[in-house]
Protein backbone atom coordinates (compact mmCIF):
# COMPACT_ATOMS: atom_id res chain seq x y z
CA UNK A 1 0.00 0.00 0.00
CA UNK A 2 1.04 3.55 -0.62
CA UNK A 3 2.55 5.13 2.45
CA UNK A 4 1.21 8.61 1.63
CA UNK A 5 -2.41 7.77 2.32
CA UNK A 6 -3.13 6.25 5.69
CA UNK A 7 -5.76 3.53 5.59
CA UNK A 8 -7.36 1.46 8.32
CA UNK A 9 -8.19 -2.21 8.14
CA UNK A 10 -11.94 -2.58 8.17
CA UNK A 11 -14.15 -5.62 8.32
CA UNK A 12 -16.51 -6.30 5.47
CA UNK A 13 -19.32 -8.77 5.70
CA UNK A 14 -20.17 -10.61 2.48
CA UNK A 15 -23.19 -12.86 2.69
CA UNK A 16 -24.86 -15.09 3.78
CA UNK A 17 -27.33 -13.52 1.36
CA UNK A 18 -25.27 -12.48 -1.61
CA UNK A 19 -25.80 -13.34 -5.26
CA UNK A 20 -22.28 -14.51 -5.88
CA UNK A 21 -21.73 -16.69 -2.86
CA UNK A 22 -23.53 -19.55 -4.64
CA UNK A 23 -25.75 -20.29 -1.67
CA UNK A 24 -25.72 -19.36 1.98
CA UNK A 25 -22.04 -18.68 2.61
CA UNK A 26 -20.70 -15.76 4.59
CA UNK A 27 -17.22 -14.40 4.01
CA UNK A 28 -15.84 -12.30 6.85
CA UNK A 29 -13.29 -10.20 5.00
CA UNK A 30 -10.77 -7.75 6.42
CA UNK A 31 -9.75 -5.15 3.88
CA UNK A 32 -7.11 -2.45 3.81
CA UNK A 33 -8.42 -0.04 1.20
CA UNK A 34 -9.45 -2.39 -1.56
CA UNK A 35 -6.92 -5.09 -0.70
CA UNK A 36 -7.93 -8.24 1.15
CA UNK A 37 -5.95 -8.83 4.35
CA UNK A 38 -7.91 -11.84 5.55
CA UNK A 39 -10.84 -13.81 4.22
CA UNK A 40 -12.53 -16.17 6.63
CA UNK A 41 -15.36 -18.32 5.22
CA UNK A 42 -18.18 -18.80 7.72
CA UNK A 43 -20.13 -21.93 6.85
CA UNK A 44 -22.88 -24.02 8.41
CA UNK A 45 -26.00 -22.01 7.54
CA UNK A 46 -27.39 -25.02 5.69
CA UNK A 47 -26.27 -27.64 8.20
CA UNK A 48 -28.92 -30.35 8.47
CA UNK A 49 -26.94 -32.92 10.43
CA UNK A 50 -26.94 -35.37 7.56
CA UNK A 51 -24.32 -37.67 9.12
CA UNK A 52 -26.55 -38.00 12.18
CA UNK A 53 -29.63 -38.56 10.01
CA UNK A 54 -27.84 -41.50 8.40
CA UNK A 55 -27.52 -43.26 11.77
CA UNK A 56 -31.29 -43.07 12.23
CA UNK A 57 -32.27 -44.53 8.86
CA UNK A 58 -31.89 -47.86 7.09
CA UNK A 59 -29.33 -48.09 4.30
CA UNK A 60 -31.96 -47.77 1.56
CA UNK A 61 -33.79 -44.90 3.26
CA UNK A 62 -30.68 -42.76 3.16
CA UNK A 63 -30.23 -42.82 -0.65
CA UNK A 64 -32.66 -39.91 -1.31
CA UNK A 65 -30.84 -37.84 1.33
CA UNK A 66 -27.55 -38.15 -0.57
CA UNK A 67 -29.26 -36.27 -3.42
CA UNK A 68 -29.51 -33.26 -1.13
CA UNK A 69 -25.79 -33.00 -0.42
CA UNK A 70 -24.20 -31.76 -3.64
CA UNK A 71 -27.50 -30.98 -5.34
CA UNK A 72 -25.85 -29.96 -8.60
CA UNK A 73 -24.37 -33.45 -8.99
CA UNK A 74 -26.80 -35.83 -7.27
CA UNK A 75 -25.98 -38.83 -9.45
CA UNK A 76 -22.40 -38.69 -8.23
CA UNK A 77 -23.55 -38.52 -4.61
CA UNK A 78 -25.67 -41.61 -5.22
CA UNK A 79 -22.62 -43.46 -6.51
CA UNK A 80 -20.41 -42.51 -3.57
CA UNK A 81 -22.96 -43.86 -1.12
CA UNK A 82 -24.06 -47.08 -2.86
CA UNK A 83 -20.43 -47.73 -3.86
CA UNK A 84 -19.41 -47.78 -0.19
CA UNK A 85 -22.27 -50.19 0.63
CA UNK A 86 -21.31 -52.47 -2.27
CA UNK A 87 -17.67 -52.52 -1.23
CA UNK A 88 -18.44 -53.37 2.38
CA UNK A 89 -21.19 -55.87 1.55
CA UNK A 90 -19.29 -57.42 -1.40
CA UNK A 91 -22.33 -56.80 -3.63
CA UNK A 92 -21.74 -57.43 -7.33
CA UNK A 93 -23.09 -54.91 -9.81
CA UNK A 94 -24.18 -56.21 -13.27
CA UNK A 95 -22.15 -54.77 -16.12
CA UNK A 96 -25.10 -53.08 -17.80
CA UNK A 97 -25.84 -51.22 -14.56
CA UNK A 98 -22.21 -50.08 -14.34
CA UNK A 99 -22.40 -48.60 -17.83
CA UNK A 100 -25.71 -46.90 -17.10
CA UNK A 101 -24.13 -45.41 -14.00
CA UNK A 102 -21.11 -44.10 -15.88
CA UNK A 103 -23.37 -42.52 -18.53
CA UNK A 104 -25.39 -40.84 -15.79
CA UNK A 105 -22.35 -39.74 -13.81
CA UNK A 106 -20.56 -38.19 -16.74
CA UNK A 107 -23.69 -36.44 -18.03
CA UNK A 108 -24.06 -35.17 -14.48
CA UNK A 109 -20.51 -33.88 -14.46
CA UNK A 110 -21.20 -31.98 -17.68
CA UNK A 111 -24.42 -30.54 -16.23
CA UNK A 112 -22.58 -29.46 -13.08
CA UNK A 113 -19.71 -27.88 -15.01
CA UNK A 114 -22.23 -26.05 -17.21
CA UNK A 115 -23.68 -24.44 -14.10
CA UNK A 116 -20.13 -23.53 -13.09
CA UNK A 117 -19.44 -22.05 -16.52
CA UNK A 118 -22.55 -19.91 -16.41
CA UNK A 119 -22.11 -18.85 -12.79
CA UNK A 120 -18.46 -17.94 -13.35
CA UNK A 121 -19.48 -15.55 -16.12
CA UNK A 122 -22.28 -14.18 -13.99
CA UNK A 123 -19.89 -13.54 -11.11
CA UNK A 124 -17.74 -11.41 -13.37
CA UNK A 125 -20.64 -9.53 -14.91
CA UNK A 126 -21.38 -11.52 -18.07
CA UNK A 127 -25.04 -12.53 -18.11
CA UNK A 128 -25.36 -14.17 -21.51
CA UNK A 129 -23.09 -17.24 -21.06
CA UNK A 130 -25.29 -18.29 -18.17
CA UNK A 131 -28.32 -18.49 -20.45
CA UNK A 132 -26.38 -20.47 -23.05
CA UNK A 133 -25.09 -22.98 -20.50
CA UNK A 134 -28.51 -23.47 -18.96
CA UNK A 135 -30.06 -24.01 -22.38
CA UNK A 136 -27.84 -27.04 -22.94
CA UNK A 137 -28.09 -28.23 -19.34
CA UNK A 138 -31.83 -28.43 -19.89
CA UNK A 139 -31.26 -31.24 -22.42
CA UNK A 140 -29.33 -33.25 -19.83
CA UNK A 141 -32.08 -32.74 -17.27
CA UNK A 142 -34.59 -33.94 -19.87
CA UNK A 143 -32.52 -37.12 -20.29
CA UNK A 144 -32.45 -37.64 -16.51
CA UNK A 145 -36.18 -37.07 -16.33
CA UNK A 146 -36.71 -39.76 -18.98
CA UNK A 147 -34.61 -42.19 -16.98
CA UNK A 148 -35.79 -41.66 -13.41
CA UNK A 149 -38.60 -39.11 -13.44
CA UNK A 150 -36.71 -36.40 -11.57
CA UNK A 151 -34.76 -33.38 -12.75
CA UNK A 152 -32.66 -32.56 -9.70
CA UNK A 153 -32.86 -35.17 -6.93
CA UNK A 154 -32.71 -38.49 -8.73
CA UNK A 155 -32.62 -41.30 -6.13
CA UNK A 156 -31.69 -43.56 -9.05
CA UNK A 157 -28.80 -45.78 -7.88
CA UNK A 158 -29.39 -48.79 -5.64
CA UNK A 159 -26.94 -51.07 -3.88
CA UNK A 160 -26.28 -53.63 -6.61
CA UNK A 161 -27.46 -51.63 -9.60
CA UNK A 162 -29.95 -48.98 -10.66
CA UNK A 163 -33.67 -48.71 -10.03
CA UNK A 164 -34.88 -48.99 -13.63
CA UNK A 165 -33.73 -49.46 -17.20
CA UNK A 166 -33.05 -46.78 -19.78
CA UNK A 167 -36.33 -45.98 -21.56
CA UNK A 168 -36.90 -46.38 -25.32
CA UNK A 169 -35.38 -43.58 -27.37
CA UNK A 170 -32.74 -42.75 -24.75
CA UNK A 171 -29.72 -43.63 -26.91
CA UNK A 172 -30.87 -41.50 -29.82
CA UNK A 173 -31.65 -38.55 -27.59
CA UNK A 174 -28.34 -38.83 -25.74
CA UNK A 175 -26.37 -38.96 -28.98
CA UNK A 176 -28.27 -35.99 -30.35
CA UNK A 177 -27.44 -34.07 -27.18
CA UNK A 178 -23.72 -34.87 -27.42
CA UNK A 179 -23.64 -33.69 -31.03
CA UNK A 180 -25.44 -30.47 -30.15
CA UNK A 181 -23.24 -29.80 -27.13
CA UNK A 182 -20.07 -30.24 -29.16
CA UNK A 183 -21.34 -27.77 -31.74
CA UNK A 184 -22.15 -25.23 -29.04
CA UNK A 185 -18.85 -25.40 -27.13
CA UNK A 186 -16.93 -23.14 -29.58
CA UNK A 187 -19.75 -20.64 -29.14
CA UNK A 188 -19.14 -20.69 -25.38
CA UNK A 189 -15.45 -20.05 -25.95
CA UNK A 190 -16.19 -17.06 -28.17
CA UNK A 191 -18.51 -15.64 -25.56
CA UNK A 192 -16.52 -16.14 -22.39
CA UNK A 193 -13.30 -18.15 -22.52
CA UNK A 194 -11.63 -15.92 -25.10
CA UNK A 195 -13.30 -12.73 -23.97
CA UNK A 196 -10.62 -10.15 -23.22
CA UNK A 197 -12.32 -8.82 -20.09
CA UNK A 198 -12.76 -12.33 -18.73
CA UNK A 199 -9.13 -13.21 -19.38
CA UNK A 200 -7.86 -10.10 -17.60
CA UNK A 201 -10.14 -10.76 -14.64
CA UNK A 202 -9.00 -14.37 -14.24
CA UNK A 203 -5.41 -14.79 -15.44
CA UNK A 204 -2.94 -14.88 -12.56
CA UNK A 205 -5.71 -14.16 -10.02
CA UNK A 206 -6.02 -16.31 -6.88
CA UNK A 207 -2.80 -18.23 -7.45
CA UNK A 208 -2.06 -21.31 -5.37
CA UNK A 209 0.94 -23.56 -5.99
CA UNK A 210 0.59 -27.30 -6.50
CA UNK A 211 2.41 -28.05 -3.23
CA UNK A 212 0.15 -25.73 -1.27
CA UNK A 213 -2.97 -27.11 -2.91
CA UNK A 214 -1.94 -30.65 -1.92
CA UNK A 215 -1.06 -29.50 1.60
CA UNK A 216 -4.54 -28.02 1.91
CA UNK A 217 -6.03 -31.40 0.85
CA UNK A 218 -7.67 -29.75 -2.14
CA UNK A 219 -9.03 -31.96 -4.89
CA UNK A 220 -10.87 -31.98 -8.19
CA UNK A 221 -10.41 -29.34 -10.89
CA UNK A 222 -9.35 -26.89 -8.18
CA UNK A 223 -6.30 -29.09 -7.50
CA UNK A 224 -5.62 -30.06 -11.11
CA UNK A 225 -5.62 -26.37 -12.03
CA UNK A 226 -2.38 -26.19 -10.03
CA UNK A 227 -0.72 -28.90 -12.10
CA UNK A 228 -1.30 -31.87 -9.78
CA UNK A 229 -2.24 -35.04 -11.62
CA UNK A 230 -4.74 -36.53 -9.18
CA UNK A 231 -8.10 -37.80 -10.36
CA UNK A 232 -9.74 -40.65 -8.44
CA UNK A 233 -11.11 -42.10 -11.69
CA UNK A 234 -7.50 -42.78 -12.74
CA UNK A 235 -5.83 -43.21 -9.34
CA UNK A 236 -8.35 -45.74 -7.93
CA UNK A 237 -10.58 -46.70 -10.88
CA UNK A 238 -14.09 -47.72 -9.89
CA UNK A 239 -17.09 -48.83 -11.96
CA UNK A 240 -15.94 -49.22 -15.61
CA UNK A 241 -13.76 -46.11 -15.90
CA UNK A 242 -10.70 -48.24 -16.66
CA UNK A 243 -12.37 -49.47 -19.87
CA UNK A 244 -12.89 -45.99 -21.28
CA UNK A 245 -10.37 -43.96 -23.22
CA UNK A 246 -9.96 -40.48 -21.77
CA UNK A 247 -7.38 -38.20 -20.21
CA UNK A 248 -7.22 -36.12 -17.04
CA UNK A 249 -7.53 -32.37 -17.61
CA UNK A 250 -4.60 -30.54 -16.01
CA UNK A 251 -3.37 -26.95 -16.15
CA UNK A 252 -0.14 -25.80 -14.55
CA UNK A 253 -0.91 -22.12 -13.91
CA UNK A 254 -2.72 -22.44 -10.56
CA UNK A 255 -4.95 -19.39 -11.09
CA UNK A 256 -8.67 -18.81 -11.57
CA UNK A 257 -8.33 -19.17 -15.33
CA UNK A 258 -6.56 -22.54 -15.01
CA UNK A 259 -9.31 -23.93 -12.79
CA UNK A 260 -11.89 -22.62 -15.25
CA UNK A 261 -10.13 -24.17 -18.25
CA UNK A 262 -9.78 -27.52 -16.46
CA UNK A 263 -13.54 -27.73 -16.12
CA UNK A 264 -14.07 -26.71 -19.75
CA UNK A 265 -11.76 -29.53 -20.82
CA UNK A 266 -13.53 -31.96 -18.50
CA UNK A 267 -16.81 -31.21 -20.29
CA UNK A 268 -15.21 -32.37 -23.54
CA UNK A 269 -13.67 -35.46 -21.94
CA UNK A 270 -16.95 -36.41 -20.28
CA UNK A 271 -18.82 -36.12 -23.58
CA UNK A 272 -16.29 -38.54 -25.11
CA UNK A 273 -16.79 -40.94 -22.22
CA UNK A 274 -20.57 -40.89 -22.53
CA UNK A 275 -20.28 -41.54 -26.25
CA UNK A 276 -17.98 -44.52 -25.68
CA UNK A 277 -20.19 -45.92 -22.94
CA UNK A 278 -23.25 -45.64 -25.22
CA UNK A 279 -21.40 -47.77 -27.81
CA UNK A 280 -20.13 -50.33 -25.31
CA UNK A 281 -23.14 -50.85 -23.07
CA UNK A 282 -24.19 -54.52 -23.02
CA UNK A 283 -27.65 -56.00 -22.54
CA UNK A 284 -28.32 -57.73 -19.23
CA UNK A 285 -29.47 -57.43 -15.66
CA UNK A 286 -30.02 -54.04 -14.02
CA UNK A 287 -29.63 -54.96 -10.39
CA UNK A 288 -28.47 -57.96 -8.46
CA UNK A 289 -30.79 -59.41 -5.84
CA UNK A 290 -30.45 -57.81 -2.40
CA UNK A 291 -32.70 -58.45 0.58
CA UNK A 292 -35.44 -55.82 1.00
CA UNK A 293 -34.06 -54.97 4.43
CA UNK A 294 -30.38 -54.76 3.62
CA UNK A 295 -27.91 -55.56 6.39
CA UNK A 296 -24.17 -55.20 6.05
CA UNK A 297 -21.54 -57.32 7.80
CA UNK A 298 -19.77 -55.79 10.77
CA UNK A 299 -16.81 -53.76 9.62
CA UNK A 300 -15.81 -50.54 7.96
CA UNK A 301 -14.82 -49.16 4.60
CA UNK A 302 -13.43 -45.95 3.11
CA UNK A 303 -14.63 -45.52 -0.45
CA UNK A 304 -14.07 -42.52 -2.66
CA UNK A 305 -14.98 -41.28 -6.12
CA UNK A 306 -14.23 -38.25 -8.27
CA UNK A 307 -17.28 -36.03 -8.00
CA UNK A 308 -17.70 -32.87 -10.06
CA UNK A 309 -15.97 -30.95 -7.26
CA UNK A 310 -13.25 -33.39 -6.29
CA UNK A 311 -12.38 -36.35 -4.12
CA UNK A 312 -15.68 -37.36 -2.53
CA UNK A 313 -15.11 -39.89 0.25
CA UNK A 314 -17.58 -41.97 2.22
CA UNK A 315 -16.44 -43.65 5.42
CA UNK A 316 -18.98 -46.24 6.48
CA UNK A 317 -18.91 -48.20 9.75
CA UNK A 318 -21.37 -51.06 10.19
CA UNK A 319 -22.26 -52.89 13.40
CA UNK A 320 -24.11 -55.63 11.52
CA UNK A 321 -27.55 -54.02 11.73
CA UNK A 322 -29.66 -52.47 8.98
CA UNK A 323 -28.51 -48.93 9.80
CA UNK A 324 -25.06 -47.36 9.50
CA UNK A 325 -23.25 -47.10 12.83
CA UNK A 326 -21.35 -44.12 11.47
CA UNK A 327 -21.35 -42.44 8.08
CA UNK A 328 -18.81 -39.78 7.25
CA UNK A 329 -19.15 -37.60 4.16
CA UNK A 330 -15.81 -36.21 3.01
CA UNK A 331 -17.11 -33.28 1.01
CA UNK A 332 -14.57 -31.82 -1.43
CA UNK A 333 -16.20 -28.36 -1.48
CA UNK A 334 -15.79 -28.04 2.29
CA UNK A 335 -12.12 -28.92 2.24
CA UNK A 336 -11.36 -26.81 -0.85
CA UNK A 337 -12.89 -23.83 0.95
CA UNK A 338 -10.17 -24.22 3.59
CA UNK A 339 -7.67 -22.74 1.13
CA UNK A 340 -9.83 -19.69 0.39
CA UNK A 341 -8.03 -17.43 2.88
CA UNK A 342 -4.62 -18.04 1.35
CA UNK A 343 -5.89 -17.65 -2.21
CA UNK A 344 -7.73 -14.40 -1.56
CA UNK A 345 -5.04 -12.61 0.45
CA UNK A 346 -3.52 -9.55 -1.23
CA UNK A 347 -6.08 -9.57 -4.04
CA UNK A 348 -8.66 -6.85 -4.53
CA UNK A 349 -12.11 -7.21 -3.06
CA UNK A 350 -13.58 -7.63 -6.56
CA UNK A 351 -11.29 -10.62 -7.17
CA UNK A 352 -12.71 -12.47 -4.16
CA UNK A 353 -15.84 -13.20 -6.20
CA UNK A 354 -13.76 -14.64 -9.04
CA UNK A 355 -11.65 -16.75 -6.68
CA UNK A 356 -14.66 -18.13 -4.84
CA UNK A 357 -16.36 -18.84 -8.16
CA UNK A 358 -13.33 -20.78 -9.37
CA UNK A 359 -13.59 -23.17 -6.40
CA UNK A 360 -17.15 -24.05 -7.52
CA UNK A 361 -18.45 -24.80 -4.03
CA UNK A 362 -21.93 -26.17 -3.42
CA UNK A 363 -23.17 -25.25 0.03
CA UNK A 364 -25.42 -28.27 0.38
CA UNK A 365 -22.24 -30.32 0.44
CA UNK A 366 -20.16 -27.89 2.48
CA UNK A 367 -22.68 -27.70 5.31
CA UNK A 368 -24.15 -31.22 5.07
CA UNK B 1 5.10 -50.97 0.47
CA UNK B 2 2.71 -50.94 3.44
CA UNK B 3 4.98 -53.34 5.38
CA UNK B 4 7.91 -50.99 4.87
CA UNK B 5 5.93 -48.09 6.28
CA UNK B 6 4.85 -50.08 9.30
CA UNK B 7 8.46 -51.15 9.88
CA UNK B 8 9.67 -47.56 9.58
CA UNK B 9 7.13 -46.45 12.18
CA UNK B 10 8.04 -49.33 14.51
CA UNK B 11 11.75 -48.55 14.15
CA UNK B 12 11.40 -44.85 14.87
CA UNK B 13 8.70 -45.16 17.55
CA UNK B 14 9.22 -48.60 19.16
CA UNK B 15 6.25 -48.60 21.56
CA UNK B 16 3.82 -46.48 19.58
CA UNK B 17 2.23 -49.14 17.34
CA UNK B 18 -0.59 -50.85 19.22
CA UNK B 19 -2.22 -52.83 16.44
CA UNK B 20 -2.28 -53.08 12.67
CA UNK B 21 -4.75 -54.63 10.27
CA UNK B 22 -5.80 -54.58 6.67
CA UNK B 23 -9.06 -52.84 5.68
CA UNK B 24 -9.85 -53.50 2.00
CA UNK B 25 -6.19 -53.29 1.04
CA UNK B 26 -5.37 -50.25 3.17
CA UNK B 27 -3.07 -50.71 6.14
CA UNK B 28 -4.74 -49.37 9.30
CA UNK B 29 -2.35 -48.75 12.17
CA UNK B 30 -3.57 -48.03 15.66
CA UNK B 31 -1.02 -45.88 17.43
CA UNK B 32 -0.49 -44.26 20.78
CA UNK B 33 -2.07 -40.80 20.67
CA UNK B 34 1.03 -39.20 22.19
CA UNK B 35 3.15 -40.33 19.24
CA UNK B 36 0.72 -39.12 16.56
CA UNK B 37 2.35 -35.80 15.73
CA UNK B 38 5.86 -37.28 15.59
CA UNK B 39 4.77 -40.14 13.33
CA UNK B 40 2.92 -37.78 11.02
CA UNK B 41 5.91 -35.47 10.75
CA UNK B 42 8.02 -38.47 9.77
CA UNK B 43 5.48 -39.80 7.26
CA UNK B 44 5.07 -36.36 5.72
CA UNK B 45 8.78 -35.66 5.58
CA UNK B 46 10.46 -38.97 4.79
CA UNK B 47 7.77 -41.17 3.36
CA UNK B 48 6.13 -38.54 1.18
CA UNK B 49 2.63 -38.79 2.55
CA UNK B 50 1.78 -35.37 1.22
CA UNK B 51 -2.02 -35.67 1.19
CA UNK B 52 -4.24 -35.85 4.25
CA UNK B 53 -7.33 -37.23 2.57
CA UNK B 54 -9.68 -37.42 5.51
CA UNK B 55 -9.96 -36.87 9.25
CA UNK B 56 -12.95 -38.23 11.09
CA UNK B 57 -14.00 -39.81 14.37
CA UNK B 58 -16.17 -42.66 15.60
CA UNK B 59 -17.85 -42.80 18.99
CA UNK B 60 -17.53 -46.37 20.34
CA UNK B 61 -19.35 -45.40 23.57
CA UNK B 62 -16.38 -46.34 25.78
CA UNK B 63 -13.85 -44.35 23.70
CA UNK B 64 -13.61 -41.99 20.77
CA UNK B 65 -11.49 -43.12 17.87
CA UNK B 66 -10.04 -40.57 15.44
CA UNK B 67 -9.14 -41.92 12.00
CA UNK B 68 -6.74 -40.23 9.57
CA UNK B 69 -6.59 -41.34 5.93
CA UNK B 70 -3.23 -40.52 4.37
CA UNK B 71 -2.16 -40.76 0.74
CA UNK B 72 1.23 -40.46 -0.93
CA UNK B 73 0.09 -39.01 -4.25
CA UNK B 74 3.23 -39.85 -6.26
CA UNK B 75 3.05 -43.60 -5.56
CA UNK B 76 -0.69 -43.71 -4.72
CA UNK B 77 0.09 -45.46 -1.42
CA UNK B 78 -2.55 -45.23 1.27
CA UNK B 79 -2.51 -45.85 4.99
CA UNK B 80 -4.82 -44.97 7.84
CA UNK B 81 -3.72 -43.96 11.32
CA UNK B 82 -6.08 -44.46 14.24
CA UNK B 83 -5.92 -43.19 17.80
CA UNK B 84 -8.13 -44.06 20.75
CA UNK B 85 -9.09 -41.17 23.00
CA UNK B 86 -10.75 -40.98 26.37
CA UNK B 87 -14.53 -40.58 26.07
CA UNK B 88 -14.73 -38.06 28.91
CA UNK B 89 -11.81 -35.88 27.87
CA UNK B 90 -10.80 -36.60 24.27
CA UNK B 91 -7.63 -34.74 23.44
CA UNK B 92 -4.93 -35.22 20.81
CA UNK B 93 -2.26 -33.15 19.07
CA UNK B 94 -3.36 -31.13 16.06
CA UNK B 95 -1.81 -31.96 12.69
CA UNK B 96 -2.39 -28.47 11.28
CA UNK B 97 1.35 -27.79 11.49
CA UNK B 98 2.01 -30.72 9.12
CA UNK B 99 -0.95 -30.46 6.74
CA UNK B 100 -2.87 -27.19 6.47
CA UNK B 101 -5.82 -29.27 5.29
CA UNK B 102 -6.13 -30.57 8.86
CA UNK B 103 -7.33 -27.14 10.01
CA UNK B 104 -10.91 -27.39 8.69
CA UNK B 105 -11.23 -31.12 9.17
CA UNK B 106 -10.14 -31.01 12.82
CA UNK B 107 -12.48 -28.11 13.46
CA UNK B 108 -15.32 -30.25 12.17
CA UNK B 109 -14.39 -33.17 14.44
CA UNK B 110 -14.14 -30.74 17.36
CA UNK B 111 -17.54 -29.31 16.47
CA UNK B 112 -19.40 -32.60 16.19
CA UNK B 113 -17.49 -34.86 18.61
CA UNK B 114 -15.88 -32.46 21.05
CA UNK B 115 -12.36 -33.73 20.45
CA UNK B 116 -9.84 -31.12 21.56
CA UNK B 117 -6.91 -30.74 19.16
CA UNK B 118 -4.05 -29.20 21.11
CA UNK B 119 -1.92 -26.78 19.13
CA UNK B 120 -4.67 -26.10 16.60
CA UNK B 121 -4.37 -22.47 15.40
CA UNK B 122 -8.11 -21.70 15.38
CA UNK B 123 -10.16 -24.33 17.22
CA UNK B 124 -13.79 -23.20 17.21
CA UNK B 125 -17.10 -24.57 15.96
CA UNK B 126 -17.47 -24.58 12.19
CA UNK B 127 -20.83 -26.08 11.16
CA UNK B 128 -22.90 -25.42 14.27
CA UNK B 129 -23.60 -22.02 15.88
CA UNK B 130 -21.04 -20.86 18.47
CA UNK B 131 -23.51 -21.22 21.36
CA UNK B 132 -24.62 -24.77 20.50
CA UNK B 133 -24.57 -27.16 23.44
CA UNK B 134 -23.32 -30.70 23.12
CA UNK B 135 -21.70 -32.68 20.33
CA UNK B 136 -24.33 -34.17 17.98
CA UNK B 137 -22.38 -37.11 16.58
CA UNK B 138 -21.72 -38.56 20.03
CA UNK B 139 -23.88 -41.60 20.65
CA UNK B 140 -25.20 -40.24 23.95
CA UNK B 141 -26.40 -36.99 22.35
CA UNK B 142 -30.12 -36.43 22.86
CA UNK B 143 -31.72 -34.97 19.75
CA UNK B 144 -33.76 -31.88 20.71
CA UNK B 145 -37.38 -31.68 19.55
Amino acid sequence: MSSRIRTDVIELNMGPQHPSTHGVLRLAIKIDGEVVVECDPDVGFLHRGIEKLAELRTYIQFIPITDRLDYLASMLQNQAYVGAIEKLGAIEVPERAEYIRVIMMELQRVASHLVFFGAMGLDLGATTPFLYAFREREDILDLFEMVCGARLTYNYFRPGGVSRDLPGGFYEKARAYIKKQREKLPEYDDLLTNNQIFIVRTRGVGYISGDDAVNYSMSGPSLRGSGVDYDVRKADPYSVYDKLDWRVAIRAEGDVQARFLCRCEEIRQSLNMVEQALDMIPEGELKCKTPPRLKLPEGEVYYHIESARGDLGVYLVSDGSDKPYRLRWRAPSFINLGAMNQMAQNWKIADVVAILGSLDVVLGEVDR
Amino acid sequence: MSELIEKAIRDAFPDAVLESRDVFGVLNIKIDANALLGICEMLHGQKEFDYLADVTAIDWKDRIEVVYQLTALASNTKIALRVDLDEQKPEVNSLASVWKGANYQEREVFDLFGVKFTGHPDLRRILLPEDWEGFPLRKDYVIPD
